[in-house]
């Protein structure tokens, strides 16, 4: 899909240009206080700041992987903001942003690129599920989450959302197919979001879909709506509007951010093979971040003094992750054993025994031992 | 004679497979203009377009069922699964219809359909990126399976897997990708080992060392290491069927085996050979048959998989361990 489409699409909502200017839309009229803005801003600056030290982290050795964000900020920072604290989110792999908004440490979404945990932090306290690498897979988990949502008769005035993400690639998947049509029958409360960055490592959008994307809820029964995925405004007041309308009652709803993947699908990844960079340099001029930032100085609303700020926090936190990201213990051998099974399990538990034996063989020898 | 990688044969192999028959087509996930996430179909979109190289849209059930289909029309479909964790979605299409045509249709429909896996551990990826599931195709009546430990089996493999008649999963070592040997691409397909013959990796007295795959390389070092013995390695080469003609004929000269694979022991291919060795081999069996594999635990983060995979000590170990008897 060319990038003009996405102008030409009456469909897609806009509210912040990449000028700065803010844009009116019928059905969503949106207000926002400087204090807000300023925030969303601040996000965005240092979720990009953690993105790109955990790629110089990657490239040091220190993770052996990184998927990167970088372009995708609005998507995730708007619709993350957009979530209540008792609402509950299902992300790919690359929802840097959203976990920035869950409030889960930095150091704990590095344990997985680093290869410590393949999990890193309680999903029932930052109400963010784990990262999910099987694309598709975690769209069912939120319907089915949402499910059960109802059932607690949690749905109503002042109930819960559940909120999916995945990518353009995902809605080829039979997952993802089977989540919309289960929330759908179901009128589940679950929303979700899928940010189209046009790519699906070296595959471009048409080779997975012929509609644009939002439309394909129509065929399951349910509203689709595109917004400018680089405006974390639209991002922020559409996801609002769809939790809300799930949480009241009102069943899912399709949100396709129109969006960009600056950076490589991976560290892994060499883009130069497949795609040609004036699309980047094409996409570079409707940056999320410096149309907030010419919003804010239109407006008046932010001064020197404040982006000095938070840059300077940025500074801070490329330090921290950096440091932090040095210090993840490694896990012990024997942890390789450890909570496979809620009960005790005698083959397992044998394995283990001999593994610790075999590890104790190599202490006298001054080799690696157990715990 | 060329020197050529695993990575680089595969690709040399389908290239030509592609040139012996049109009805060749490869298919998955990036293959086209990537050639794939290792590069295996470098270059084949570029020289045999886009109707015999198809990019997928991302879903792997769909790149069975309709390589399915495309067999059913005459076609012999090469699909590339991109990792081994992400063959799932595809299990229902591989083990209820592309393993039972056959059989359905009393011999009247074929499935020459490859599915290439890139799989096993020890490069240091993220969760899905490492798995070793030989056992559930092997598990399977109707699959062939086999898998590779060098550039020239690579080359003729995967050209044999292309032309058998039934489907093969062909599983490709990725940690060993860069291993080079000299491969002539020039020899006629008919001096080329058949696909399902076990190979003598090297030759021994003392004890018969089975391996495939990836612990191939590890198999012989063990050999090497081990200075009090005499190691035969056995490279298995094709996991079903395996050829126990081999197999037994080398355990009957050294009455002690070891079978080492990536995969968890548990319910592996290395029980179903330790099981048949017992019953074709009791009386020339100086000790029972010992498994060198992975724990059965999910494979761990991978700060932890150097502990998780069987390495050369834990490969001597085993040999230790048929010795004490
Ligand atoms: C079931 C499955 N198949 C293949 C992969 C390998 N893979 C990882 S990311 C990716 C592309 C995903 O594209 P998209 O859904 O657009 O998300 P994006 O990476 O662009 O955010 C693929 C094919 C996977 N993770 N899971
Ligand atoms: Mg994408």
């Amino acid at each position: 899909m060319s990038d003009n489409t996405a102008h030409e699409e009456p469909e897609l909502v806009q509210l912040l240009t990449p000028e700065g200017e803010l844009r009116t839309h019928p059905d969503y009229p949106f207000e926002i206080s400087g204090e807000e803005a300023r925030g969303l801003y601040r996000d965005m600056v240092l979720v990009r700041r953690f993105d790109s030290e955990a790629v110089a982290l990657q490239r040091q050795g220190e993770l052996g992987l990184w998927a990167s964000l970088l372009g995708q900020e609005a998507a995730q920072i708007g619709s993350g903001r957009a979530l209540r604290d008792g609402d509950m989110a299902f992300p790919s792999y690359r929802e840097h942003g959203v976990a920035w908004c869950r409030e889960v440490p930095p150091r704990e979404l590095l344990g997985m690129f680093r290869g410590v945990t393949n999990g890193g932090w309680d999903p029932n306290e930052h109400r963010l599920h784990l990262y999910t690498i099987v694309i598709g897979s975690q769209a069912l988990h939120a319907t089915g989450y949402a499910m059960g949502v109802q059932r607690d008769g949690a749905v109503g005035e002042d109930g819960e959302a559940v909120i999916s993400y995945f990518g353009d690639g995902a809605t080829s998947q039979g997952d993802t197919n089977e989540a919309f049509n289960y929330a759908a029958v179901n009128n589940a409360p679950v929303v979700f979001f899928c940010q189209n960055n046009q790519w699906a490592i070296s595959e471009p959008l048409e080779r997975q879909s012929r509609v644009p994307i939002y439309r394909r809820a129509a065929g399951f029964g349910f509203p689709g709506i595109r917004i400018d995925g680089n405006d974390v405004f639209a991002s922020l007041a559409v996801t609002r509007a769809a939790l809300d309308g799930a949480r009241e009652g009102q069943g899912p709803t399709l949100i396709e951010a129109f969006t960009y993947r600056m950076g490589a699908h991976t560290t892994n990844d060499d883009p130069s093979r497949y795609r040609a960079s004036a699309e980047l340099e094409e996409w570079k001029r409707k940056d999320p971040i410096s149309r907030l930032r010419a919003y804010l100085e239109k407006q008046g609303l932010a001064g020197e003094d404040f982006f000095a700020g938070v840059e300077a926090e940025a500074d801070a936190l490329g330090e921290r992750v950096r440091r932090e990201c040095r210090e993840l213990p490694d896990p012990a051998p024997l942890e390789i054993f450890d909570e496979v099974y809620a009960e005790p399990h005698t083959g397992l538990d044998r394995q283990r025994a001999e593994f610790a034996d075999y590890l104790a063989s190599f202490e006298g020898a001054g080799a690696e031992g157990g715990r | 004679m060329t020197d050529l990688t695993i990575g680089k044969a595969i690709n040399a192999g389908l290239r030509r497979a592609m040139e012996n028959d049109p009805k060749v087509l490869v298919m998955g996930e990036d293959v086209g203009r990537l050639g794939g996430v290792f590069r295996v179909t470098d270059q084949l979109h570029k020289d045999f377009g886009a109707e015999r190289v198809i990019d997928t849209p991302l879903a792997e059930s769909g790149i069975v069922g309709t390589a399915i289909g495309l067999a059913l029309r005459g076609y012999r479909p090469v699909c590339e699964i991109q990792f081994d964790g992400f063959f799932f979605p595809a299990a229902n299409q591989t083990f209820t219809q592309l393993a039972k045509m056959r059989r359905r249709s009393a011999g009247t429909l074929s499935m020459p359909v490859v599915l290439r896996i890139p799989y096993g551990g020890g490069i240091g990826a993220v969760e899905h990126h490492s798995e070793s599931p030989e056992a559930y195709f092997a598990h399977t009546a109707g699959l062939r399976v086999v898998t590779v430990a060098n550039a020239v089996d690579a080359y003729w493999m995967i050209q044999q897997a292309i032309t058998s008649d039934d489907p093969v999963v062909f599983l490709e070592p990725k940690r060993r990708y860069y291993e080079k040997a000299a491969v002539d691409t020039s020899a006629s397909p008919e001096s080329a080992e058949p696909m399902g013959a076990a190979r003598i990796a090297r030759p021994g007295t003392d004890a018969t060392l089975i391996a495939y795959g990836p612990m191939v390389k590890t198999a012989l070092q063990a050999a090497e290491a081990d200075e009090d013995h005499s190691i035969e390695v056995i490279d298995l080469r094709s996991i079903s069927p395996v050829d126990y003609d081999t197999v037994t004929a080398s355990v009957r000269r050294t009455g002690r085996v070891v079978i080492t694979h990536e995969a968890p022991v548990g319910n592996g291919v290395g029980a179903e050979i330790a099981a048949r060795i017992t019953e074709d081999c009791f009386y020339h069996l100086e000790a029972p048959v010992i498994r060198v594999g992975a724990f059965d635990t999910p494979y761990p983060q991978s700060r932890l998989e150097e502990h998780y995979l069987p390495d050369l000590d834990r490969v001597l170990d085993g040999v230790d361990r048929a010795f004490a008897y």
